[in-house]
Formats: C-alpha cells, sequence, structure tokens
C-alpha cells in the first residue's frame, strides 16, 4: 500500500505534520540550532524535531523567575534518552553513562518506566559529544522520543533465563527493525557524510514515509506470570507464551495506552486487547503491519485523538484484525491461555540455572549519591567489577543480572560498603511506588512527582503501621501531567497532577496490571489526600478477604466502580 | 585700577609711592622695570625650588610677555585628570588668564613650539605607561622630532596609585622630558595617589603663586588671590561633585550571576532625581565608600586603640571619633611601600625597616600583595605613636569610579551600575573590595551611596549615529555598552552595532542575556560574539572570537567603525590590541609595522578607545 500524502489526509493536518513535511526526514534546522552560541535553547520547531532524536529541550523550572529576574534566559538544557532495547546494558554501557551523567549531564541519571537511562541537564553546547560517546558504548538515541517506535521493553523478571534471553533477542531486532532509516541522526550527531537523499519517501523511509507516525509508538514483550512491562499500556504488546519452559510464540495485543488530557473526556486511558497470537519468527513482520497500519489510520489532525488506542477504538478489533491479515498475507492464530500475577518487581536475589541475579530497589529511578547514601558511586563501583548486566525494569528499579558465584560475594560485600538495598527495609507500597520526573526538568509537569511522592508516601506509612498493613503490596503512582509517564492509571492508587500541590487520586486498577483505575477525588491537596486514604486503610485492614488486594478492594467495597475499558473511564 | 594696601603686599606708604610713579612710566620703561625686580628679586631666593619660574626670568634677564597664554594638556583615562584640569581651568579663567584646555590627543604635537606657560596633568597607566590618550604626544616627545622648548614654562601633576611600582610613572616622564628639551619649571611637579584632592589643590596654589607673582610684577594692581576671587554663582552648575557627593538611593540591586556562579556581579539602580546630575554614556559614576566596620573593629582591636578617641580628619582640622574616621575616612585594606616606609618610624624594632632594605625588594613586594594594615599592624606593630598621629600617615579611602550602565535618556533621573563584588582569600582570610562589598553586601534597596558624576570623553559614541561601532567587553566591562544600547535604542540611531562579550561560563555569567537578545531580535544590536572561557578545555577569549571573524571586523574598520574595549588591561585589552593588529595584517596586507600606524591614527582619530583598568 503506498504512503499517504499529507494532502489525501481528511481536514487540517495538525502543525506537526507540517513541520514534519518541510524538514527533510528529521533534518529541519537542527545543526544550525545547536551552532548558535548566544542562547542555550533551539527554535521551537527544532525542538520538535530533537525528540525524534531522543531528546527534550528543557529548562529548570524552578529557578526560572529567580534567572529571568537576573536578565538571564532561562537554565534550558537538554534531556536525552537512550534507546536501550528491554532495558540491558553492559557494565561499560554502564559506566559510560555514569561518566556522562557527571560530566554533561547534571550528576544524576533516572532509571525510566520504559527501562532506559534519561540524562538531564545537558548543555546545548555538549549534546554532540554526548551523543558521540554514547555511540562509542554502542548506544543511540534514535527514536527513544518523537512521532515513531520508542524503546522496546520486555520483562526483567529472571525467573526463566533461557526464554528471557530469547525474547530479549527478539525485542531487540523487533527495535532494530522499526528504527528510522534517515541519516539524519548521523549526519548531525556523528558527523557522516551528508549524501544528498532522494526525496522518495520509498527510498528514505521505506516504512515509516515523510510523515512517520501520526504520534509516539510503544511496543512491550511480557513473559508471564510477570507483568512488569505493563503490556495492557502498550500500543503493541507481546505476551510470550510458553509450553514445559519453552518459548512457542506470543499473543499480540493492541491499542493500550495511558496518556490523556484534562478535561477532555474524548481522551482517556485504555488498555490493550489480545488480537490473536503469532510465532516467534513472524513478530518483526507482525510488527511493521501494524505500525503501517496506524501510519494510514491514525489521526493526523488531532494529536490528542491520534495514539494507536484512539484508531482502535474507532476501527474496531475485528477491523483491525483483518487489515492486518490482509497486509501480512496470512492470518495470526487464535490467542492462547496465559496468566499475570503482578505487574510489580520481585527484589532480592535470585538463582537460575548457576547465576545469580540482585534486583536493587532504586527509588523512583533515581541514581545518584544521597546524604549518606553513595547510590550512583556504588552502582559504578559493581559495574568496574560486574560481569554479566544491568537490567534496568519497567518499575524503575536495577537488575545485577549473570552473576557468576564467585562474583556474587564481591557484589554483596559492595552492597553492603555503599548501603545499595533490595528496598526490603521500606513498606511494601514504597516497594510498589513510581513516580515520573516532573518538575523542575519536565516542561509538562503541572505538579511535583519524584521529588514529592517519597514524602507523601512516609506520612501514608504512618497510616499504613496504624492499620498493621506495612507489608501489604500496594501498587502506588504519580505522574505530574497526565500524559503519564509513570502508569499512574494502572495504580491501584493513582495520583496525577493538577497544579501545584494539587492531584486527581484515582483508586482500583488490578494488581497485575490487568485493569484501570478510576477518579476518587478531585484536584485534592496532601491534607485531603491522607483524610481520605486513611478510613479507606483501616476498612481495608479489616474486612478484607483473603489474599484480596487493595484494587479489588475498593471496587467491592464500593468506592469506585470497575474500568474494564478505557471507553468507561471517566463515566 | 589703583593698588592699595588691600590687595597687595604693600603698606600704604609704599602704595602711594608706585601709585605716583606708575602713572608716569611708559610701556618700555615698565617692561625693563618688571624684569629687573624680578632678576634681582632671584638672586635673593635661588634656593627656593618652589619659584624656579623666577630663577628663569633672571636667567633670561629679559621681560616676559605681557600675557603668556596657559595651555593645559590633558592625559586621562578614568577622568580624573579631565575633572581636575578643568577646575584649574576655570580657576584661572576667573582671574582673567588666558586658559586652552586640550586633551593630549587633540592636541598636535608640533604646536608645542608655540605653547608658553604649559601645565601637564596626567594620570599613569597600569605599569608605568601613559594613557591611551597620552600616547602619541608621549611618543613624540621622546622621539627626534621633539623639538627643543627654552621658550616654554611647565609644571606638571601626575595623579597615580602608590599601591604600584611605577607610581606616577607618566608625570615623572613628562616632567623629566620636557626639562630635558629645555623648557622651565614653574613648579616642582607633586605626585598626587588616588586620594590626590589635596595634593592637586597644592599644585595649583604653587603654580597659581608663581603666575600671579609674575603677573603682579608685570601688571601691578592685577587681582591676585586673595582680592580676586570673584562671586561667580554657579546657577546651572550641578552642587554635587566629588568634594560633595549626591546621596543616591539605591533602587534595585540584582545580583547577574546565576546559582553556581564564581562571581557576584551586582547589578545596581540610583535614584538621581533632585540631584541635577547629567551624564552621558561612557561616563563613569564615582563612589565614596566606607570601610566595613567590621574590619574596623578588628584594626582598632589589633592596634590597641581606643575607637572614641578624637582625631583630626583633614588639614582644616575637623574631627571625628578613630572609628568613624576609620570608616569613613582614611584607607585601611591596601599597603603600599611609602606608607610602610612611614609606618616603619612607628614601629618597635628593626623588622619593618630590614623588609624595607633595596635588597629585599622582592619579599616586600610579595608582603605588601593581599595584605592590609591589619596585617601590618599584627605583624609589626604595637605602633609607638598615638592613633591620631597614625593615622595621619594613611591615604584618604579613594574613590570607585564604575562605567555607566544605563542612558539617561532611557532613564531619566537614574544611573545604572555594574559592579563586580570582589571577593577572596588571602593570608589566612577572607578579603573584600572596599567599594564593591559594600555595593554587594550593604546596599539594598532603599540604602543610599555618595557619588558624583566623572565624566569621560575619551569614551564616546560616535557623534554620527550612522557609524558603525564594534564593543568589546569583558566581565564588568559590558557595563558602558548596555549604555550604547539604550542610548542607540533611545536616539533610534540606525548605525550597525557588534558586541564581542566574554566571561567564565554562558549558563551563570551571561550578563544582561535577555537585553542583548532583545536588541538583537529588535536590531539595535546588530551581531554579537561571545566566549566563555571555562565552558570549554580550551580556553577561549573574545580576541579568539575576534580573530575567528576576522574578515568581517576587517571590513567593518574599513567601513569606519569605531572600536571600544572596556575591561581589564593585563589580560584583555592587550591580547585584544595584538589580535587587531594581527586581523589588519592578515585581511589587510599590512606589516607589522602598518598594522601598528593603522591603530594608532584610529585612536587619533578617536575611533579606538578604550576604557581599561
Amino acid at each position: 500500500m503506498k504512503i499517504k500524502e499529507l494532502t489525501d489526509i481528511e481536514g487540517t493536518p495538525s502543525e506537526m505534520e507540517v513541520i514534519k513535511d518541510r524538514t527533510n526526514y528529521l533534518r529541519g534546522n537542527i545543526e544550525e540550532s545547536f551552532a548558535e552560541r548566544l542562547t542555550a535553547s533551539i527554535p521551537d520547531e527544532d525542538t520538535k524535531l530533537l525528540k525524534f532524536h531522543g531528546s527534550y529541550m528543557q529548562d529548570d523550572r524552578d529557578i526560572r523567575n529567580e534567572r529571568a529576574q537576573q536578565k538571564l534566559e532561562p537554565a534550558y538544557q537538554f534531556m536525552i534518552r537512550v534507546r536501550l532495547p528491554a532495558g540491558v546494558a553492559t557494565p561499560h554501557q554502564w559506566l559510560t553513562m555514569d561518566n556522562l551523567a557527571n560530566t554533561h549531564g547534571n550528576g544524576t541519571l533516572k532509571l525510566t518506566t520504559r527501562q532506559t537511562f534519561q540524562m538531564h541537564g545537558i548543555l546545548k553546547w555538549n549534546m554532540k559529544s554526548t551523543i558521540q560517546e554514547m555511540n562509542h558504548a554502542l548506544m543511540d538515541t534514535i527514536a527513544a522520543c518523537g512521532d515513531v517506535n520508542r524503546n522496546v521493553m520486555s520483562t526483567s523478571n529472571p525467573y526463566q533465563s533461557d526464554v528471557h534471553g530469547e525474547v530479549y533477542d527478539i525485542s531487540r531486532e523487533l527495535s532494530e527493525h522499526l528504527l528510522p532509516k534517515t541519516r539524519a541522526y548521523h549526519e548531525i550527531w556523528l558527523d557522516e557524510e551528508k549524501v544528498v537523499d532522494s526525496n522518495e519517501a520509498e527510498e528514505v523511509e521505506p516504512m515509516y514515509g515523510r510523515y512517520y507516525l501520526p504520534r509516539k509508538f510503544k511496543i512491550g514483550f511480557a513473559i508471564p506470570p510477570a507483568n512488569d512491562v505493563d503490556i495492557y499500556s502498550q500500543d503493541l504488546g507481546f505476551i510470550a507464551i510458553l509450553k514445559d519452559g519453552k518459548l512457542q510464540g506470543f499473543n499480540v495485543t493492541v491499542g493500550g495506552g495511558m496518556g490523556m488530557t484534562h478535561g477532555d473526556t474524548n481522551t482517556y486511558p485504555q488498555l490493550a486487547r489480545v488480537i490473536g497470537f503469532c510465532p516467534p519468527d513472524k513478530v518483526n513482520e507482525v510488527g511493521e503491519k501494524i505500525l503501517t497500519i496506524q501510519r494510514d489510520y491514525g489521526n493526523r489532525t488531532d494529536r490528542k485523538n491520534a495514539r494507536f488506542k484512539y484508531t482502535v477504538d474507532r476501527l474496531g478489533l475485528d477491523w483491525i484484525r483483518n487489515e492486518l491479515n490482509t497486509r501480512l498475507g496470512w492470518e495470526i492464530e487464535q490467542e492462547r491461555p496465559f496468566q499475570f500475577d503482578r505487574n510489580g518487581d520481585r527484589y532480592g536475589w535470585i538463582e537460575s540455572d548457576g547465576k545469580w541475579h540482585l534486583t536493587l530497589f532504586i527509588e523512583n529511578g533515581r541514581v545518584k549519591d544521597f546524604d549518606g547514601y553513595p547510590l550512583m558511586t556504588g552502582l559504578r563501583e559493581i559495574a568496574h567489577v560486574h560481569t554479566g548486566e544491568f537490567r534496568l525494569t519497567a518499575n524503575q528499579n536495577l537488575i545485577i543480572s549473570n552473576v557468576t558465584a564467585t562474583n556474587k560475594e564481591k557484589i554483596d560485600a559492595l552492597v553492603e560498603k555503599y548501603g545499595l538495598t533490595d528496598g526490603k527495609e521500606n513498606s511494601a507500597l514504597r516497594q510498589n511506588s513510581m513516580a515520573c520526573v516532573a518538575l523542575p526538568t519536565c516542561g509538562l509537569a503541572m505538579a511535583e512527582a519524584e521529588r514529592y511522592l517519597p514524602v507523601l508516601i512516609s506520612k501514608i506509612e504512618d497510616t499504613l503501621d496504624e492499620a498493621g498493613l506495612r507489608d501489604e503490596e500496594i501498587i502506588i503512582r504519580m505522574s505530574g501531567c497526565p500524559n503519564s509517564c509513570s502508569r499512574p492509571a494502572l495504580g491501584e492508587i493513582g495520583f496525577i497532577g493538577k497544579a501545584p500541590g494539587k492531584y486527581n487520586m484515582y483508586l482500583g486498577a488490578g494488581f497485575a496490571g490487568d485493569r484501570l483505575n478510576k477518579m476518587y477525588r478531585e484536584n485534592i491537596g496532601e491534607e485531603e489526600i491522607l483524610a481520605t486514604l486513611k478510613p479507606i486503610f483501616f476498612q481495608f485492614a479489616k474486612e478484607r478477604a483473603e489474599n484480596e488486594h487493595f484494587g479489588d478492594f475498593v471496587i467491592r467495597a464500593g468506592y469506585v466502580a470497575p474500568v474494564t475499558s478505557g471507553l468507561n473511564f471517566h463515566s | 585700577m589703583q593698588l592699595q594696601t588691600m590687595n597687595s603686599p604693600f603698606d600704604q606708604e609704599q602704595v602711594e609711592l608706585i601709585n605716583r610713579l606708575l602713572p608716569m612710566l611708559t610701556d618700555n620703561q615698565k617692561i625693563w622695570l618688571n624684569g629687573y625686580l624680578a632678576g634681582s628679586q632671584s638672586a635673593a631666593t635661588v634656593a627656593v625650588q618652589e619659584q624656579p619660574g623666577l630663577e628663569w626670568y633672571a636667567q633670561q634677564g629679559g621681560a616676559p610677555a605681557a600675557t603668556r597664554e596657559i595651555t593645559i594638556l590633558v592625559g586621562s583615562h578614568t577622568g580624573n585628570c579631565e575633572s581636575v584640569a578643568k577646575e584649574v581651568s576655570k580657576k584661572l579663567q576667573d582671574k582673567d588668564y588666558q586658559v586652552k584646555l586640550t586633551p593630549m590627543d587633540e592636541f598636535k604635537p608640533k604646536d608645542l613650539k608655540k605653547v608658553e606657560d604649559l601645565l601637564i596633568i596626567t594620570s599613569t597607566h597600569g605599569d608605568g605607561h601613559p594613557p591611551d590618550n597620552a600616547l602619541a604626544l608621549y611618543d613624540f616627545l621622546y622621539s627626534k622630532r621633539a623639538p627643543k622648548l627654552e621658550d616654554v614654562r611647565f609644571s606638571v601633576l601626575a595623579l597615580g596609585d602608590s599601591s604600584y611600582e611605577f607610581f606616577c610613572q607618566t608625570g615623572k616622564d613628562f616632567d623629566k622630558r620636557l626639562e630635558e628639551l629645555g623648557a622651565n619649571r614653574i613648579h616642582a611637579r607633586v605626585d598626587a595617589d588616588l586620594d590626590f584632592e589635596e595634593p592637586a589643590e597644592e599644585w595649583f596654589d604653587g603654580v597659581f603663586s608663581v603666575l600671579n607673582k609674575d603677573r603682579e610684577t608685570d601688571r601691578p594692581g592685577a587681582p591676585t588671590a586673595a582680592s580676586g576671587t570673584q562671586q561667580t554663582a554657579p546657577a546651572e552648575q550641578p552642587a554635587y561633585s566629588r568634594s560633595n557627593p549626591f546621596n543616591a538611593e539605591v533602587l534595585e540591586n540584582i545580583n547577574l550571576n546565576g546559582r553556581g556562579s564564581n562571581k557576584e556581579t551586582r547589578h545596581l539602580e540610583l535614584d538621581l532625581e533632585g540631584s541635577g546630575l547629567q551624564y552621558e554614556p561612557g561616563d563613569s559614576l564615582g563612589i565614596v565608600p566606607e570601610n566595613e566596620d567590621q574590619l574596623v573593629d578588628q584594626l582598632i582591636a589589633a592596634a590597641g586603640w581606643n575607637p572614641d578617641e578624637p582625631v583630626s580628619i583633614n588639614k582644616q582640622g575637623d574631627t571625628s571619633s578613630l572609628r568613624d574616621a576609620l570608616i569613613t575616612t582614611f584607607e585601611i585594606t591596601s599597603l603600599s611601600k611609602p606608607l610602610l616606609e612611614k609606618a616603619a618610624a612607628f614601629a618597635e624594632g628593626n623588622a619593618l625597616a630590614d623588609l624595607l632594605e633595596p635588597e629585599n625588594k622582592e619579599q616586600l613586594q610579595a608582603y605588601i600583595y593581599g595584605r592590609d594594615l591589619i596585617d601590618l599592624t599584627e605583624d609589626f606593630g604595637p605602633w609607638q605613636t598615638p592613633a591620631a598621629e597614625f593615622i595621619k600617615i594613611l591615604r584618604k579611602i579613594p574613590v570607585r569610579l564604575y562605567s555607566i550602565a544605563s542612558s539617561s535618556k532611557a532613564n531619566p533621573d537614574e544611573v545604572h551600575l555594574t559592579v563586580g563584588a570582589l571577593r577572596y582569600e588571602a593570608n589566612g582570610r577572607k578579603r573584600t573590595g572596599v567599594c564593591s562589598t559594600q555595593c554587594a553586601e550593604r546596599s539594598e534597596a532603599g540604602a543610599s551611596l555618595p557619588v558624583f558624576i566623572q565624566s569621560n570623553n575619551n569614551f564616546r559614541l560616535p557623534e554620527n549615529p550612522e557609524t558603525p561601532i564594534i564593543m568589546i567587553g569583558a566581565g564588568t566591562g559590558v557595563a558602558p555598552y548596555r549604555a550604547f544600547m539604550e542610548e542607540r535604542e533611545e536616539t533610534d540611531a540606525q548605525g550597525d552595532a557588534w558586541l564581542f562579550f566574554g566571561e567564565q561560563h554562558f549558563v551563570t555569567d551571561f550578563l544582561y542575556q535577555t537585553e542583548w537578545q532583545r536588541w538583537l531580535k529588535d536590531g539595535v544590536l546588530t551581531k554579537m560574539d561571545v566566549a566563555f572561557s571555562r565552558d570549554t578545555a580550551e580556553k577561549i577569549y573574545v580576541q579568539h572570537r575576534l580573530m575567528e571573524k576576522s574578515q568581517e571586523v576587517y571590513q567593518w574598520l574599513e567601513a569606519g567603525a569605531n572600536v571600544y574595549i572596556c575591561g581589564d588591561e593585563k589580560y584583555m585589552a592587550k591580547d585584544v590590541h595584538a589580535t587587531l593588529a594581527a586581523i589588519l595584517e592578515q585581511e589587510g596586507n599590512m606589516s607589522a609595522e602598518q598594522a601598528e600606524e593603522y591603530l594608532t591614527s584610529m585612536r587619533s582619530d578617536k575611533r579606538y578607545l578604550r576604557d581599561v583598568y
């Protein structure tokens, strides 16, 4: 099928579509804008294009007003996000990121909810050398943001390590397969010689075309019973089906997504649904065809309704399945049974096939040297001796993976020395918490998230202790805005920022990430949050059924109605 | 005019005799008598060095011209000399002398021969070099082309800073050279330190007494210093000056450096309403600072003095408590060789005197650097003399001059400053700049600072608003360029403008960043290049940016652009000068000499202007 032209679109194309049209396959004026020395910012149009190169322009919002008074422009800086399929990094790559964070970044690393590194505070003039050094360590940031396929996720649970390795390979191949083909990134950042591109989309970007996708596109691989990647939040998901410990293939899910807009009920979080099964060697083909369906049928006039979930809901699952089969030229199979038990991580050491794996608790994924807790130094020291891999989890934690029995002692000693932790001294609530970055760097944030959730949890813990729920696993998530990077709609307790200090509070998501939550209170501050939760916790402690999770209880007790589809999220 | 006892040194009898004689004399007789009297006088006072002029008359054996024109040549950098010269000129004119006041760079060296009485008032720059606008005349005098100046009488007032090794060197050089060329000294040179007001007055009185005596001899009955003071009402003149500063209220005081900077640069906005003070872009604002009271208390404690002891603070005999005197009047934060020499007389033992021995020159310099009176007192005190005596050896607190950062057209009744707070650690103690930390720490909005305007004609926007300008500045050196931009914006001047700015870090030290960005957007500023030396492994300074743009810079120069340099002399102005020369060589195919000549002629055309310190 020929890729549509902008002129084929019904209605007025969104501004972003026009920008993609005139910027020559993600080149625009990025190179010139980065050479300009009088401002640390780049023009608006280039910031939009830059996302495709894995970076957002931001500024330190804490000091925006202060600097304006000082006659200084905002403290512009860049966030850069690595493409790290399945969150697997070698010790050398870890050390590269650690070094870059301390030389060009703000001295910290963020392990994201999509299993990759994010670095903040990079100045314009350091961007090129940062990207080049990543390149030397065989990492790139291509398509880490933008209207393309993003970082491909995969279950970090190391229980089934053979299958895990197999699925990891498949996820990495799919990530490579779905990369944009333009050389813009290599020319701008890696000094690759410029070639005069043919302007024919079929030659330059045979899969994406000139306009790429209408919106971002997210893919995940889950290996049941772990749903750590929140498979239902992905545009496209692959659920591994195992038989006797061997990989048979994948159930294919479509149409999940978290983001919405406050006050616009045409936007909503949605859960992905299974449309069939495909064998392992067909994953790339299925992935590509689904992606092109979204390319051709996604909404290009309204970015708020452009995610694949809206396309799926508009056209229907059957239509999608039929269109996929048509494009494949063969039919995907009937879905197979599977069972998820949780979407959180399991902490501590695990042995599997003679290798050891240590899951460390990294609160909100922030790696830095805290007062009395030199986390960043400790992990650096581990990277110096570690011979396996680092695995970044979808819950912002870190697995020191494939540790030999002899190395285990060394690593244990370093864990001890630097006060690293599997988090088990924390409440189970904190162990199951997740927050996006939000203030001060994220331009979209309406309220605090990463800096505030730990404080809020400490206050909630007082109640939990009183109610005897300290060891009760409850998923709690906070996002600074409804774009929902921390997947708050899948928290048994979810918070989405509305204004400084004010949040919408949501209750009732499924513990395995299989049910959305529902708004219980709108626009409330800390006092009301605590006062609202307290009686519910006490009632839960007293009246819960055996093994009943908090998210299920609040529905049974009538606090909120169950949300089985995003279409009911606002009703 | 009749000679009287009131307006002359003669008694009644003598007055009657002279008054009877004078109307009977012809002009020739008067001239002869004049010379005769001068000659006989000199025989009696030949040893009195203060009156060398009379000696010269005697040697000439003839009569001086009836009216000798006084030429005042000013070598000025910050405007101090200029303001002294203006005052001298005015005083002389008030007494009916014919005076021509000229900045040295506007004076044709060849006209030296025609000069009659020459007063030179000059500062010294950096390590003993002449100020920019004195260079051409200085070089001419020391060249083979310098004429004999036997008919010229002169006296030199040298301004300087005794904390520099080559104190008042340019004044000394002029003084020496004029003598070598045969000119005759009217009055011995005076070397004035930063607190130059009193020595300048003494110099003037000395010069004037000679001129006046000449005139009395020449024209008996001419007004004397005592009688001739005219009560000209200075109604139009601003009443506020260096000696009578205006207390300006601080309206705003902002730190221009962002968090994490090594620097603290204050932007001060001061209220001039009601002061009558006026200024032009390029002028400086003088601040009369005070010492920090804690530092004064520390000194008093170290010396074992009584803070309440009344002390005399000037020659008029005004008194105040020792503590107040040290806060408001005397300099305590820097040392100089002359000061140590005087202090040595009050020191017990010989340690200080030994340090001053010629063979200990290097140790002396090392000692003086970064130390203050507290150190001196702790190291060599207690002083064997009462506080009231000791403080007589101290300099007055020098006023500080800051290039004005605003245009009065854009900010009526306000003046803005850009002040870098100086703080450093030396010899185990934190040290601070007297005035800059007063501005930074003790001048919050609502406080006031004693200020005056110091005019600086050596740093002006071109008269023609179409003339392009290249402005080069590092750190607080951008201050006058902000004034330039405000002025050009306000007057809608159409000339192109190009700013080169340098500092340490882009993020925190880009002074007035948003203002430059706006002026660039609006076209008031045509181009801007920046160099942030500590953002890159290899240090990049403004001169590197200049060189990168050499072709375009050369085009601007050829198109008649004015070049301005403001900021540090040692580390910036020198390198920028060398770079400009290199650009001329490279782009204009000039030899090194031709490039220097090009810059020299730009300087004499007032197209190459510097405000460096």
